[in-house]
């Protein structure tokens, strides 16, 4: 008895410890581990202190408790029913002061919606539309044009219209591809002057930046679900849960070398919604 | 003293009757009942870590240039929320060590509360009269979840952006209304300002009161119903047999929560979790290869992965991939969860009152039903790190994917079956053993032989 007695004591003395070193190492900075050291120890022996205590230290006991709080006799629960249709049936009396009550309750409702469109700004132009313009300029995260003749052919480099580095949707790729890879389509033939083509670098998946390339194959890879775009082909989804291409943005050397936008993207960008025809 | 307050508080509030019960109620003992108790007090010790936490961080996405105390993000640009945890964690004493705690405690409380949901489940403690509980239980799981995943986006670092912009997309893929449901919870076009601000608000005041007002609900009604509790001798429909609430049960209790904070101490002690500062800011065009996401998000990201890549177009209109992974699926896992003891009910055509619980072997369909719907959500938890799998096990991940396709059909059937028959067996044995035990009994008779006797009180286990 004695020795579990002390045993318990012992425990409770080591959590005293442990709060002294986590007081400790706090004034002396010595960093989370000896912190957590100090407050395992404080809160472990406390806790294994007492639950000593409950099992040696107080006897066992077993009660039993009758269920017999539910459910209620016969007579109380009709009784409930009756107060309650009384209740309704006192009210329903006046069946047309039921009805206007029920219509301000509704309009109260209502109205109570209406600060929701607060809360969800301007929906709208930002999903269908990005920055880029007719004539805006290819610049790199660190605000540089891209000129024709930077990139060497097989490269890549995200690129941002104009004045707007880190815009989300913007985000585009750009990559210089040897001649006679690009299948182009006819209607996009000139959109990528001197093997220069740039896609959306959003993924149609779920949004996710398309942020690795397999240069020997020339596919896109999504690291967040693994689609895979092969740019060869105008970047149409070949593996992985993203079922759109990469949309495909038209690109012109201008007449001082440097690259631009023939126009924004010709579709919406990112992954798909309700509205996007 | 003791004597004063007593009768202090009956003369006012007529307390006696209801301590005097109370003080001696029967809590049934068995380990798997902690499991509900854990999950409480991993509760308790988010709610005191994220005190802490919460007088540090800055809510906000005002973009400013770092130039603290961790050279690595000198001159780097990020958000004022990412700086505040930043200094949280490398400047402010026991800072990481209460962020640290308060993340594996947020690991911790999901799973107690998973496995506490498959002990109601495998014991039939859903049927009546709990149905109603086994519904507030459920939304207990889904506010925790969402507290979870507010709370893992609010340092604004590269892997927690990652999985916000995914969320929005998510949302966004609902039909007629995704655009609305997006903006509404994100507070504008991904990446938005306002969308820290929200999240914070969400993650330490609406879902903590939710989750604080359904626990009381949850434990109100446990108290009201009394404890169900396992077959056993004088154990019966009618009564509950167990520890006192005064003193045993509550110092076992008050022991338990110290023991389960000493736990997530530890954890938050020795083992980094989330070091933010190695992640770096969210910046929307870059993103970490391999991003995984905490644990209980796992499988959807795995059912995002396995998707179909379906892109349907009706009437003008797009239904996306991600609507039938990321809303349909969970959509439909959670309304059967919902619907659960009422289904039962209709099959079972069992509408009594059980207050005995079953051991699992006791309904083999429920339990193979159970496995199978576990066994579905471990593969799609798994197929959430396919790639990193990939890697380690050298082959491609678009064959890892199709090979998790095949076992996300064929394993759950595979499992659920398996299970199905093991229990049945058991149960058999268990049922052949009892009545063994009714028939024979053997005595020693006089002259040193065996004799069988009828034996009329053998108990059945
Ligand atoms: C209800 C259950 C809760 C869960 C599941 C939960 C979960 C989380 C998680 C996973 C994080 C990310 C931490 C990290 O990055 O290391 C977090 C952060 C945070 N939590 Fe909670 N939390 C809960 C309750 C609370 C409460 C009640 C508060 C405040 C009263 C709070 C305040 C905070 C704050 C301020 C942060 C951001 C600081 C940081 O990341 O270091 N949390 N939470
Ligand atoms: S976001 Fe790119 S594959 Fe899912």
């Amino acid at each position: 008895m004695t020795a579990r007695i002390w045993g318990i004591a012992t425990a409770f003395s080591v959590s005293v410890l442990g709060s002294a070193l986590f007081a400790a190492a706090y004034a002396l900075h010595s960093g989370p581990q000896w912190e957590g050291l100090g407050l395992f120890v404080a809160l472990g022996a406390l806790g294994l202190g007492i639950v000593l205590w409950a099992a040696f230290a107080i006897p066992a006991e077993q009660v039993v408790d009758v269920r017999d709080d539910y459910p209620s006799d016969r007579d109380e629960r009709s009784e409930a029913e009756a107060a309650l249709e009384h209740g309704l049936a006192e009210i329903d009396r006046h069946g047309f002061l039921t009805k206007v009550l029920l219509a301000a309750l509704g309009a109260l409702g209502v109205a109570a919606l209406f600060p929701l469109r607060s809360l969800a700004p301007g929906f709208g132009q930002g999903l269908y539309r990005t920055k880029w313009r007719r004539g805006a300029r290819l610049v790199r995260e660190n605000g540089v044009p891209v000129r024709a003749s930077d990139l060497a052919v097989g490269s890549i480099l995200t690129v941002f219209p104009d004045g707007y580095v880190d815009d989300a949707s913007s985000q585009t790729l750009l990559l210089r591809l040897p001649p006679g890879v690009l299948a182009a389509r006819p209607e996009r033939r000139n959109w990528s002057p001197q093997g220069y083509v740039a896609f959306s670098k959003v993924c149609t998946h779920a949004g996710c930046p398309v942020g690795l390339y397999r240069a020997s194959t020339y596919q896109l890879l999504c690291p967040c679900h693994q689609s895979v775009f092969d740019v060869a082909h105008a970047a149409r989804p070949i593996s992985g849960p993203a079922a759109r291409a990469l949309p495909q943005l038209p690109l012109e050397i201008a007449g001082d070398g440097y690259l631009q936008a023939q126009s924004d993207y010709t579709e919406p960008i990112g992954p798909g919604f309700w509205q996007r025809a | 003293m003791i004597r004063r307050v007593v009768l202090a508080l009956d003369d006012r509030l007529g307390t006696a009757h209801f301590m005097r019960k109370a003080l001696r109620k029967a809590f049934p003992d068995h380990w798997s009942f902690m499991l509900g108790e854990i999950a409480l007090y991993c509760f308790v010790v988010l709610l005191a870590t994220g005190t802490y936490l919460g007088f540090f961080f800055d809510a906000s996405a005002q973009p400013i240039t770092y130039n603290g105390s961790y050279p690595s993000l000198h001159g780097i640009q990020m958000s004022a929320a990412y700086a505040s945890v930043l200094r949280l964690s490398l400047d402010i004493r026991a800072g990481l060590l209460l962020r640290q705690i308060h993340h594996w405690a947020a690991l911790v409380f999901v799973a107690a509360i998973t496995v506490h949901m498959c002990r109601i489940f495998f014991t039939g403690a859903f049927r009546r009269p709990r149905e109603l509980n086994w519904i507030v239980g459920l939304v207990l799981l889904i506010l925790a979840l969402g507290a979870g995943f507010t709370g893992y986006s609010l340092p604004d670092d590269l892997l927690s952006g990652t999985g916000l912009r995914i969320a929005y997309s998510v949302l966004l893929s609902v039909p007629v209304v995704g655009g609305y449901l997006a903006f509404l919870f994100f507070g504008g076009d991904f990446p938005a300002t306002q969308t820290i601000g929200r999240l914070f608000f969400t993650h330490v005041l609406v879902l903590p009161a939710l989750l604080v007002a359904a626990m009381a609900i949850h434990l109100g009604m446990i108290w009201r119903q009394k404890h169900t509790q396992f077959r056993g001798p004088g154990r019966t429909e009618n009564n509950v047999i167990g520890s006192p609430l005064w003193p045993n049960y509550a110092m076992k209790s008050v022991g338990l929560l110290f023991a389960v904070a000493a736990i997530l101490t530890a954890l938050g002690a020795f083992f980094q979790i989330n070091p933010i500062w190695l992640y770096g800011p969210y910046n929307p065009a870059n993103v970490s290869s391999p991003a995984q996401p905490d644990w209980y998000i796992g499988w959807l990201e795995g059912a995002l992965r396995l998707g179909p890549s379906w892109d349907w177009q009706i009437f003008n209109h797009t239904i996306p991939a991600p609507f039938f992974a990321g809303v349909l699926l969970p959509l439909v896992f959670f309304t059967l969860l919902f619907v659960w003891p009422f289904l039962e009910r209709r099959i079972t055509h069992d509408g009594q009152p059980h207050q005995l619980l079953d051991h699992p072997s006791d309904v083999p369909w429920r339990t193979g039903v159970g496995a199978a719907v576990l066994a579905f959500a471990i593969v799609l938890t798994f197929a959430g790190s396919d790639d990193v799998q990939a890697k380690i096990v050298g082959i491609s991940v678009e064959r890892l994917v199709n090979l998790y396709r095949i076992m996300l059909l064929v394993l759950p059937v595979a499992v659920g079956l398996l299970t199905f028959q093991f229990a049945r067996e058991l149960r058999a044995r268990r049922n052949a053993l009892a009545e063994a035990g009714t028939r024979i009994a053997i005595s020693r008779t006089d002259s040193g032989g065996f004799a069988e006797q009828p034996e009329k009180d053998a108990r059945r286990p």
